[in-house]
């Protein structure tokens, strides 16, 4: 798959990782220097309790420079604290990666995000990812095109247990910014793909919008199309589209989206979800095999990992498609 | 005592001239007579509008700018000596028609759009689809949805919004200011484009009802022709605080102007002058604003949206704020360059600000304080083209209005005399033999040729710049570079410079 990226950033999402810890929100954090590791240490002490931190385990790799320091830390956030503890935590990590060259790249519970300058494999290598189990993965190769490789630009792009990969490049990006600045998220890693992650927790988690009317934001369909609906759901969309213009996004774009908490409406505690820009500028293609289900943006990288599917198939541009972990894994 | 020249000369061919006196019977501002034998010239009364040139079958004139020049000097333009001549022989305000001419300058033309390469495809307008429909009017923050067995029902209730078919609506110009086949012209454009015209504040003729669902209806100080059934009539109602062409002043339509039509019309006598004040007299803060708006949402039972127009001056940020919060569903932002029929000459070329800064702010203040999803931004003062529309859309306007483009799609030449009532094509005139020359059928292809054409052009740009929707321009500063502009400009604007 190195064919489909520039070795200019790589990185994984892994869903499971930590079960023993699974109650506290696990931040992973990439700092420049120890000393940058320990004004941070001590601001995070002021706001949540610390169960525990430590030095992610790394190994040298050829070809890759060690930019950061990857650190975890198990939080939880303080009972005498006012607001939603999930908000409390999204406030934190945007503060320190708005006022310091920290990077907070993941901050979910049983759940992070491992991402580096270099191509996949090198970066798997590079964070000893043999050693981890997870039920859900997500896997990404970049090749940047809007802003230099840096190891906060690799993907996936992850708030609280929600992470994105993304292939394409968002012509709505600034307008979705915006949107979303005034929602209170502030993106910090200058790439259009960011803005992805804001998005779903917007609509997902804090507007508890149903899948398919979040398929509907971001990759709404024509008006032509929305003339011809039913009724109620004609009133339904176009609520949507007037409300949430500013969301769409626009562009080419295959998202593949993981979820630890569940979305609204869905059974099943975690979900992997698929989807496409509104008129397939970028493909997706899905897979099962036995209990496994894959998505890629192309059926080669599903091969690379598993040669004979059960069934392989491409969904419909924006229609969102849904893979389900079962609650007791 | 020193007369200046006049500024055109109106040369006949007198080889071609065939004597039809066509020129002469076409002329309204009197250039032309007729003197037993031949078509005299008066050049001191000729604006260039270009109406003997057009009509004359032999193509026999020509005008020009009268070659004889005055001692040049840098900082006394001829157009000040001008000027210090008139007033100090007749001791009044300078009048002027039009828009801003002191500042030629325009930050439109200082701003480039973005387009894709390699990374990204271009999108085809001829091959994929590309929208532009608009919703105009007060948005939720979030829609909430209710499960009713097993399906889902919509349980935020929206407000009443006004949908356009094109980002581009009409601009408000009066029935007064305007003639009726003007008005009736622009009226039924909007219905062919799917978009709105502005009545202007000189109320609604009774011809132009059928066209009602596409016009605003405007509220002005001088209330002229403002009665239940005109609110109700209208898609949307409109409350005139200022226009860009004069901010702080108020309206003044002669009474030689107010015919029978008028009078009916506006409901003020025949002959009597109509005076708009300066400020609305039941207006004198912004808690009486917000108490209009709520009179004029009982009138019309909450189903129309009320839009507030104000002229961009310096504090436009915080007015608008204001206006936002007094519940106006739609702010106007009219900016320096915007057109009209009379104003000052010194207030139009010295009041306010250009539109490009006033919609960014007005933007910027409005998403800081986390309300611009209470309200929708329309700007207008000088949209000259779909590239101007492209730029202000990306700033942050939902949608933008035009008055002098239609205008000129009807004819207008821009002689710039709208306030002498003798336009020579039949738009800015209550003459009937003069507003016999604009047929409104004619006129309203014109119109809603112009919108069709700058809608594919806005298509073409959008799919330029790989996008699908107009909403994803809207806002986007990203897709705009300024060339040329400073840095504090920029800063204000929110682009970026070309390069970066």
């Amino acid at each position: 798959m190195n064919e489909r990226c520039n070795g200019l950033g790589g990185g994984f999402a892994a869903y499971g990782l930590y079960p023993e810890y699974k109650d506290y929100y696990a931040l992973h954090i990439l700092f420049k220097d120890h000393n940058q590791k320990d004004q941070v240490a001590e601001m995070l002490q002021e706001h949540v309790n610390i169960y525990e931190d430590e030095e992610i385990a790394t190994r040298n790799v050829p070809g890759i420079s060690q930019d950061y320091i990857p650190w975890r830390f198990f939080v939880e956030v303080p009972d005498k604290c006012a607001i939603d503890a999930d908000n409390y935590i999204i406030d934190l990590a945007m503060r320190i990666n708005n006022t310091s060259d920290a990077l907070v790249v993941s901050s979910g519970k049983n759940m992070g995000v491992f991402k580096a300058i270099g191509y996949p494999d090198q970066v798997a290598e590079l964070y000893k990812l043999e050693k981890y189990k997870a039920y859900l993965w997500l896997a990404h190769g970049r090749y940047p095109t809007n802003t230099q490789g840096w190891w906060g630009g690799a993907h996936p792009f992850s708030i609280l247990d929600c992470s994105v990969v993304h292939n394409g490049e968002i012509t709505s990006y600034g307008t979705n910014r915006r949107f979303l600045e005034s929602y209170g998220y502030k993106c910090s890693n200058s790439t259009d793909s960011e803005v992805l992650a804001y998005l779903w927790d917007l609509l997902v988690r804090r507007h508890k919008l149903p899948l398919e009317l979040v398929a509907a934001v971001l990759a709404p369909p024509f008006w032509e199309q929305i003339d011809r609906m039913p009724a109620e759901k004609r009133r339904i969309i176009e609520a949507l589209r007037i409300t949430y213009g500013s969301a769409m996004v626009n562009g080419p774009a295959s998202i593949i989206v993981a979820n630890g908490s569940g979305l609204t409406g869905v059974a099943g505690k975690n979900t992997m979800v698929g989807l496409t820009d509104r008129i397939k500028l970028r493909p997706l293609v899905c897979a099962q095999k036995d209990d496994y289900t894959f998505m890629a943006s192309e059926e080669s990288a599903i091969k690379a990992v598993c040669k004979n599917p059960d069934f392989v198939w491409a969904p419909r541009a924006g229609k969102p498609t849904v893979a389900l972990v079962n609650a007791d894994v | 005592m020193f007369s200046a020249v006049p500024e055109f000369r109106v040369a006949i061919d007198r080889q071609r001239c065939r004597l039809c006196k066509r020129c002469v019977e076409n002329c309204s501002f009197g250039a032309l007579e007729w003197r037993g034998d031949k078509v005299k010239t008066f050049d001191d009364r000729c604006v260039a509008c270009q109406r003997c040139v057009s009509m004359c079958p032999e193509d026999a004139i020509t005008l020009s700018r009268t070659p004889s020049v005055m001692s040049s000097h840098p900082v006394w333009t001829e157009n000040a000596r001008r000027d210090v001549f008139t007033q100090s022989r007749t001791g009044a305000i300078l009048l002027a028609s039009t828009g801003n001419e002191l500042h030629e300058r325009i930050i439109f033309d200082n701003l480039l759009l973005d387009a894709c390469q390699v990374t990204n495809p271009a999108i085809d307008p001829l091959r994929e689809p590309i929208e532009l429909r608009t919703y105009i009017g007060k948005k939720p923050r979030s829609v909430e949805f209710e499960s009713v067995g097993n399906d889902i029902k919509l349980k935020t209730e929206l407000s009443p919004a006004l949908k356009l078919e094109i980002p581009i609506m009409i601009a408000q110009m009066s029935y007064g200011a305007l003639s009726l086949e003007a008005h009736e012209a622009l009226a039924r454009a909007a219905v062919m484009s799917g978009t709105t015209m502005g009545s202007g504040e000189g109320g609604l003729h009774k011809k132009l009802y059928p066209y009602a669902d596409h016009i605003i209806v405007q509220v002005a100080s001088g209330r002229f022709g403002v009665h239940p059934a005109y609110l109700e009539a209208g898609a949307a109602v409109e409350i005139k605080i200022g226009q860009g062409a004069k901010p702080g002043i108020g309206g003044h339509l002669p009474g030689i102007k107010i015919t029978d039509e008028i009078s009916e019309t506006r409901m003020i006598p025949v002959g009597t002058d109509a005076i708009s004040p300066a400020p609305h007299h039941d207006i004198y803060s912004i808690e009486d604003l917000a108490q209009l708006v709520n009179s004029l949402k009982e009138a019309t039972r909450y189903k129309k949206p009320i839009f507030v127009k104000i002229a961009a001056v310096h504090n436009v940020a915080a007015i608008s704020s204001g206006v936002c919060r007094a519940g106006a569903d739609a702010i106007v932002i009219d900016g320096f360059r915007a057109g009209t029929g009379a104003t000052p000459k010194v207030i139009r070329d010295n009041v306010g600000i250009p539109i490009e800064l006033a919609l960014a702010v007005v933007d910027q203040r409005l998403r800081e304080e986390g309300i611009r999803n209470e309200t929708s931004l329309i700007a207008s003062g000088t949209m000259r083209n779909s590239g101007d529309v492209a730029k202000a859309i990306a700033l942050g306007a939902d949608a933008v209005k035009i008055g002098t483009a239609a205008l000129i799609a009807l004819g207008c030449t821009v002689c710039k005399r709208c306030y002498t009532g003798r336009c020579a094509w039949g738009i800015t005139t209550q003459d009937p033999k003069l507003r016999s020359r604009l047929d409104p059928e004619e006129g309203a292809r014109r119109v809603s040729n112009l919108l069709l054409a700058w809608s594919i052009e806005l298509k073409e740009i959008l799919g330029a710049a790989g996008i699908n929707s107009i909403e994803s321009l809207r806002g986007n500063r990203d897709r705009l570079r300024g060339y040329g502009l400073d840095h504090t400009t920029l800063e204000i604007l929110g682009v970026q410079p070309a390069g970066r």
